[in-house]
């Protein structure tokens, strides 16, 4: 198949080893993937911060730039959700029909990493190897606005080596929500302490999700207090081979 | 806690108010296990419901029905009452229903009253106008009642002394009703407060009540509740006054078949409330003689106007959005200024406030959507607080003074780069450096940011941050390209 690779703004500035793995992943798998160089942000942080007009002419950008897309595939559920929760709604307020139209034929076509391979390909095991012990952090965009389920889980549960150990509170947002970690620092903060007590208690050498904004806000904290537990996004789990491991 | 009302005028922002919330153990510790407690509960008798799904969606149906003609319900109701010897006002504010209220009571001849939990008359602080003008009221819900001689304030819907244990409850006792030697079982608090109310029922003529539904097709009213005590409100007094929102119609009696299988199991986790009470006008020789009932509006016509945040009044006020939202769960309901707290507070709060006050509450949430999951007439709460917060944007950069906005100043910049592939490449390079300075490097090589100016040292309070990367993806891409690969 034919993949449009929507990297989103963050990854592409942040954590551009999440592109590269699922670059990886998907040619492993023999697909094609196609990188839209137009592309730039979904517009999440704006609209949900209240900003909504100043993030309509996204909107616009990103049917110009996926339009022809077989499938497009997004590393993060956030993003995602912002897209299929808000475009719509988006379309209809600018009023313009042609977007309307485009926004619904592309929207179907447009998964998360995740939900890609399970729903989109029906795939479980990917071929990874990844020796290590590791605990899956469920986003909240992912598990409620997307209806991941144990997709993810599913997906690290065919990994060959890995010691997958579950994660306490599975369902317990770990309190990133974007702005909401700078705007209410402190609320944030204590949200985000249980997260980390709760991945400690895992012993986990790495947690991992299916988006990197949740994982900057819990690497955050644990590389503050020193407790050698890193975050990796699952596409690098799942890129992981024989070859490339340590 | 104080005795001073909760108020959205003069309530500190959230951010300052969950700040000092957070330091205050015990009560995290209380509302920590007390929401677990109902959520657990709540959690079984949800789950032995095959249709919950299909109830969700009609309690939903029912509810967008009637605000979609809330007129004509409101007129029915108003008519059927009648009809049956209820004396219906209409109150457009706050001040207005208290008048009403107060002079109903004057009327009656009592200068007290006892009342029934009512979060209505909490948002309007009626017991501070009744005691303005030489009433006492005494709450006889208990927790209502453990907050008033607590000189306390509510901190959640359903369960208002929720923030307190047992411990505390029993010391507020104590020290209220004289009872040195007073136990701490709930068999000891529950007899205090019996022995404290029951005297109150027996003399005072005079009961005010809220309302959980008005029915527009009988003119009934009806409460739902565990202890029985507002039975006893609502049955004893000569005077029986019910203070209602508008917003709490329903069309017909049968629609109770569904929201009365949602509200007790969202809310306390019960199949059904001990005690359901529909009482339909006056009877010769039964109950009160006299029913008034206060249909107050108070900001609701305004939400109602809204498209997007009329959704609100669809709210049953069970309270199950609260002990779900990590938020609630972090700082208790007190932080969010209003009887309202947690995620219908953050909505319904200060649309109630037509957006005057309390435009930091849209914010109080990380939109995880825990609320939205659980609600059991299906309000969208995240999506009224993404279109609230576009209403404070819009607040806060209007006119000259918005110019000087440093968040919207930022925001914009940041959309101006989003528009161009060019400008955004330009920004990652521009970003790199201007963080260089911040950067330390660990023993492995790997540069972390601890510190950030601004509004962003929220984030390096308990976070660091890493560098950015030497090469963003789209560089390797191309790279990758070019190389032929
Ligand atoms: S918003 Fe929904 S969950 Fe929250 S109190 Fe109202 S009805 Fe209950």
């Amino acid at each position: 198949m034919r993949v449009s690779l929507f990297i989103t703004c963050y990854n592409d500035t942040l954590f551009p080893e999440t592109g590269k793995s699922v670059v990886k992943v998907l040619e492993r798998l023999g697909h094609t993937v196609e990188f839209p160089a137009g592309q730039t942000c979904c517009g999440q942080m704006h609209y949900n911060t209240g900003y909504q007009s100043e993030a309509m002419p996204l909107v616009q950008r990103f049917v110009d730039q996926f339009r022809e897309a077989e499938a497009v595939v997004v590393p993060s559920s956030s993003c995602v959700a912002m897209m299929k929760d808000h475009y719509p709604k988006m379309a209809a307020e600018i009023g313009d029909a042609k977007l309307i139209a485009d926004v619904d034929a592309l929207l179907p076509r447009v998964y998360e990493f995740s939900e890609f391979l399970t729903r989109g390909l029906g795939l479980e095991d990917v071929g990874a190897y990844y020796p290590h012990r590791v605990t899956y952090h469920a986003s909240c965009h992912g598990l409620r606005n997307l209806e991941l389920g144990d997709g993810p889980l599913r997906l690290l549960k065919a990994v060959r080596g890995i010691d997958l150990v579950p994660l306490e509170g599975l369902e317990q947002c770990c309190g990133f929500g974007g702005t909401f970690a700078v705007k209410n620092a402190d609320v944030s903060s204590a949200m985000l302490s249980e997260k980390t007590t709760a991945i400690l208690n895992t012993k986990a050498e790495a947690c991992t999700a299916c988006d990197n904004s949740c994982l900057m806000h819990i690497q955050g904290a644990l590389h503050r207090q020193r407790t050698g537990v890193k975050t990796v996004h699952l596409a690098e789990i799942l890129a992981g081979d024989e070859g490339a491991a340590r | 806690m104080s005795g001073v009302a909760l108020d959205p005028k003069t309530s500190p922002v959230f951010p300052m108010a969950a700040k000092a919330a957070l330091g205050d153990t015990q009560m995290r510790k209380n509302v920590r296990h007390a929401t677990n407690v109902i959520q657990t509960k709540r959690g079984r008798v949800v789950g032995e419901m095959p249709d919950w799904q299909q109830l969700r969606e009609a309690g939903k149906q029912i509810r967008q029905h009637t605000m979609e003609h809330l007129d004509f319900y409101l007129e029915q109701f108003e008519e059927n009452c009648t009809r049956v010897g209820g004396v219906v006002h209409w109150a457009r504010d706050a001040e207005e229903a208290k008048r009403i209220v107060t002079g109903l009571v004057k009327a009656s001849g009592s200068d007290e009253v006892i009342k029934i939990k009512s979060m209505t008359t909490e948002e309007i602080h009626l017991n501070d106008a009744l005691e303005a003008a030489g009433i006492h009221a005494y709450e006889t819900d208990l927790a209502e009642l453990i907050i008033q001689l607590g000189q306390d304030q509510p901190s959640h819907i359903v369960v208002p002394a929720l923030h307190k244990n047992r411990q505390q409850i029993r010391e507020i006792f104590q020290r209220k009703m004289n009872l040195p030697e007073l136990g701490e079982s709930p068999q000891d608090l529950a007899d205090a407060a019996r022995m404290f109310l029951r005297e109150k029922f027996l003399r005072v003529k005079t009961g005010v009540s809220g309302a959980n539904f008005l029915i527009a097709e009988t003119g009934g009213v009806c409460i739902v509740e565990s202890e029985g005590n507002g039975r006893m409100c609502l049955t004893l007094p000569e005077t029986l006054i019910t203070i209602a929102g508008i917003d709490k119609v329903l069309p017909r009696f049968q629609d109770l078949e569904v929201v009365l299988q949602l509200l007790p199991r969202s809310a306390t986790g019960e199949r059904m409330n001990p005690y359901n009470s529909i009482w339909t006008g006056v009877k010769e020789g039964d109950g009160p003689r006299a029913f008034h009932v206060v249909l107050m509006d108070n900001a609701r016509t305004e939400i109602l106007a809204d498209k997007e945040g009329r959704q609100t009044l669809n709210c049953i006020r069970c309270g199950a959005c609260q002990n779900v939202c990590p938020v609630y769960r972090q700082t208790g309901g007190q932080a969010y200024g209003s009887v309202y707290a947690g995620p219908i507070g953050a909505i319904l709060t200060p649309q109630l406030q037509e957006m005057h006050h309390a435009q930091s509450l849209p914010y109080a949430s990380s939109l995880c959507g825990a609320c939205y999951e659980v609600c059991p007439v299906k309000i969208n709460i995240p999506e009224v607080l993404i279109h609230l917060r576009n209403k404070v944007v819009k607040q806060n950069t209007a006119g000259i003074v918005g110019l000087f906005d440093v968040e919207a100043g930022a925001m914009k910049a940041m959309a101006m780069i989003f528009k161009s592939e060019r400008r955004f490449r330009a920004a990652q390079r521009l970003g790199r450096m201007a963080e260089t300075p911040l950067v330390r490097k660990d023993g492995r090589g790997v540069g972390w940011i601890g510190w950030l100016p601004g509004m962003l040292g929220g984030w390096t309070q308990v976070r660091d941050l890493q560098e950015m990367p030497k090469e963003t993806f789209r560089d390797w891409w191309e790279k990758r390209r070019t190389n032929g690969n």
